[in-house]
């Protein structure tokens, strides 16, 4: 447990009076608001900070109590004491109260010292929503491909969601009443999840549209075949024109990404092909190419 | 009209503890809508989390309509350039070589 210095994360003496403390709070809410810094977890780690700091310095006996036993809560007797003096005093433990739905948790210094209180001389009793809990699922190329669906593990509850088809990497979907509980009566807040979709060795994403290589002989792209190749919905055949190039693209339609949300739709995959020499040549062949050259 | 995702404004202002005033505001200012149905003001749902969150800017932060207005239009600038980053680092993806 680490001792927090509340005067230090509010930027004030240990003089300072309650209006010095009301504006040292308002100043450093407004720059770490979760609300304007949405997504960003340290503002969220800081805001909960300078929360509970403002918590206890703007509360009087509870200042005065963290004033004398702050900065010695590691000894026993004193905490002790303090904790006593908590159970005596507090009547509406777990009942914690707070005008934001950002509180969260205050931290473990706090809570030896003051428990799970309430803030007092609080009035704006008001139902707010739950804090919005924000998680990140990492899946491969191959797994965004098709809709399936996946257990997901939040603060103790385990959760089935759906992953439709096509999920963009770094897009983010709302899973509604999977955040944290309501305040006060107040509708549970929501669970983002943000799709981080790995690289694939073969297919590389953009939008909906699927790009990759294939190697093609000299001999298939100088006089035209046929070839098979891997899709991401399995092999399909390739008719491939004499004389294709080294470089040269094709389009193969609907063989690409599934459309989020637009069941049965694709983008397409585009393919370059990758004409490899022979190597390792026997004497006929070198014959075969040198007369070729002189053609 | 649906009526069941619609929230009677002085309801939500006695649930929030605020003045219907406060709520007046923020739709002259435009950052709301509210929807009249036979006289009385209604909120759609949808726009709960953001209303909600114009309370807290208002009564916690002490932060003014006008400075509402400004957070939320920067904010939807963030938003959108975050937006473009997802895209541009997809699009970058491209040139990659494999992780």
């Amino acid at each position: 447990m680490i001792f927090l210095d509340y005067y230090k994360i509010l930027g004030i003496d240990n003089t300072a009076t309650p209006k010095d403390i009301k504006n040292a709070y308002r100043k450093l809410a407004r720059k770490y608001h979760p609300d304007l810094n949405p997504n960003d977890k340290d503002a969220k780690k800081n805001f909960q900070q300078i929360n509970e700091a403002n918590e206890v310095l703007s509360d009087p006996e509870k200042r005065k109590k963290y004033d004398e036993y702050g900065k010695d809560w590691q000894h026993s007797e004193e905490f002790e004491k303090a904790k006593q003096y908590q159970e005596q005093s507090s009547n509406s433990r777990g009942a914690r109260y707070s005008e934001t739905s950002f509180e969260g948790n205050f931290s473990d210094f706090f809570e030896s010292i003051f428990g799970g209180a309430a803030s007092a001389g609080r009035s704006r009793h008001v139902k707010y929503r739950g804090e919005d809990y924000n998680a990140e699922l990492r899946l491969n190329l191959t797994d965004a491909y098709k809709t399936h669906k996946q257990s997901l593990t939040v603060n103790g509850k385990t959760i089935r969601i759906t992953i439709p088809a096509g999920i963009e990497n770094g897009q983010t979907i709302k899973i509604a009443g999977h955040g944290g509980q309501g305040i006060n009566g107040g509708p549970n807040g929501d669970l983002y999840i943000t799709f981080s979709i790995a690289n694939h060795p073969k297919f590389k994403r953009l939008g909906n549209n699927l790009y990759t290589s294939v190697d093609l002989d000299l001999y298939t792209a100088v006089l035209g075949g046929e070839i098979t190749m891997d899709t991401l919905n399995g092999k399909v055949k390739l008719k491939v024109k004499p004389e294709t190039q080294n470089g040269s693209n094709i389009k193969l339609k609907g063989k690409g990404f599934p459309v989020y949300k637009n069941e049965g739709h694709f983008g397409d995959l585009y393919v370059t092909y990758a004409i490899k020499i022979p190597t390792n040549l026997t004497d006929k062949q070198k014959v075969l190419f040198t007369e070729l050259s002189k053609s | 009209m649906q009526t069941e995702y619609l929230i009677a404004v002085d309801e939500f202002c006695a649930n929030h503890n605020i003045e219907i005033s406060f709520i007046s505001s923020l739709q002259q200012t435009g950052l709301i809508e509210i929807t009249t149905i036979k006289e009385t003001g209604f909120i759609d749902a949808g726009q709960l989390q953001q209303l909600e969150k114009f309370i807290r800017l208002y009564y916690e932060l002490d932060i003014n309509l006008e400075g509402i207005e400004t957070i939320t239009y920067l904010l939807q600038r963030i938003k959108s350039l975050q937006d473009e980053i997802i895209t541009l680092k997809n699009r970058l993806r491209l040139y990659e070589i494999n992780e």
